[in-house]
């Protein structure tokens, strides 16, 4: 099964709950913000956003910067 | 067409110095009047110290991407006491008010705070902002609950155009980003705190302590810099003259100055000199 992670393809096994995939990634959920198919998922609903084939998925953080520190996108 | 109306409350001169006088956003009172950044730091632990010399009790951090393939990464928030200091996420690198209301939206849930600097750029080279796109993204976040303190140019009108809009504060530059060339039009900043019925925190171009001063003496609520510490030879002594600077700038304001006058005013009297 494939989904877009941050951007770049990304092999699952099958489908996965959010909490699953970031603990496979080993991902702390406490400090990062998940879109899922470009909509913000809040964090209690991640035992519950199932992953399927061919899902757009943005894990961000916070860190440091501002403007003057990023390339044009 | 918008019409300036002065605000009589924005030029008042206050109390002495040992009275409170903390720098209120959206009903939220900071202690300091001094907001730096997180970026361009040689290190974190380096960053953590020019912050706890800044006394600065609100810091603004970016959101990216995590790095899936790195982990070992160190992490921003293990240099961020976030019990004593408030994040205020930043929509850095947007371009347009569609990325920049997607990015807060992450921010927001990534911070578990609805406070968010927006920042909509419209050039790369100059950093200046897309005002247009700015106002417009700045009504789509204020009505999904945001409290937005927009970056945005030294134009009255713009300024009045984003307290209409629902901004907590409005942060208009000195100077572009990183420039370090102090405030460029002080009288419009004058002019922009003159009118504004919002906390006006100058963000940008403040390049050494006299920059942030002026920023205050001309009636700006606060002072919004990274660049001007992270890149000082000493960005921990800088952090403490921009933390000295705002308070004195803050004091001078509040004490009243005396007039301008074009000529000289002799300070001692003509009667009773030596001939």
């Amino acid at each position: 099964m494939k989904i877009s992670l941050n951007g770049e393809p990304h092999e699952l096994a099958g489908p996965v709950t959010l909490t699953a995939l970031l603990a496979q990634l080993n991902i702390d959920p406490r400090r990062v913000a998940v879109e899922h198919n470009l909509n913000v998922v809040k964090r209690a609903h991640y035992d519950t956003t199932q992953i399927q084939d061919g899902d757009q998925i943005e894990i961000v953080n916070f860190v440091g910067g501002g403007t003057h520190d990023y390339p044009r996108p | 067409m918008t019409t300036l109306v002065p605000n009589p409350e924005s030029l008042i001169p206050g109390p002495g110095p040992g009275a409170a006088d903390p720098l209120i956003i959206a009903g939220r009172e900071f202690k300091s009047r001094l907001i730096v950044g997180t970026g361009k730091y040689s290190s974190f632990a380096l960053m953590q110290r020019a912050h706890e010399a800044s006394g600065a009790d609100m810091v603004t951090v970016a959101v990216r991407r995590v790095n899936i393939s790195d982990r070992t990464k160190e992490s921003l928030l293990d240099y961020i006491d976030t019990a004593r200091i408030a994040l205020l996420p930043n929509t850095a690198g947007c371009y347009s008010a569609d990325d920049a209301v997607r990015t807060a939206r992450l921010g927001r849930e990534a911070g578990l705070s609805n406070w968010v600097k927006l920042e909509v750029i419209g050039d790369e080279r100059t950093l200046f902002p897309d005002n247009e796109e700015l106002i417009a993204a700045t009504k789509i976040l204020v009505k999904e609950g945001f409290v937005v303190l927009p970056y945005t140019t030294d134009d009255p009108i713009v300024c009045r155009k984003l307290e209409d809009a629902g901004a907590a504060a409005v942060m208009p530059l000195g100077a572009p980003i990183g420039s370090g060339l102090g405030i460029q039009n002080a009288n419009n900043i004058r002019i922009i705190r003159e009118f504004s019925r919002v906390p006006i925190i100058l963000d940008a171009g403040v390049g050494t302590a006299s920059d942030a001063t002026i920023a205050m003496e001309l009636g700006a609520d606060g002072v919004l810099m990274n660049t001007a510490i992270a890149e000082a030879q000493d960005p921990v002594a800088m952090a403490t003259s921009m933390k000295l600077a705002v308070q004195a700038g803050r004091l001078a304001f509040r004490a009243g100055r005396m007039p301008r006058r074009m000529y000289a005013s002799a300070s001692s009297p003509l009667a009773g000199t030596l001939k």
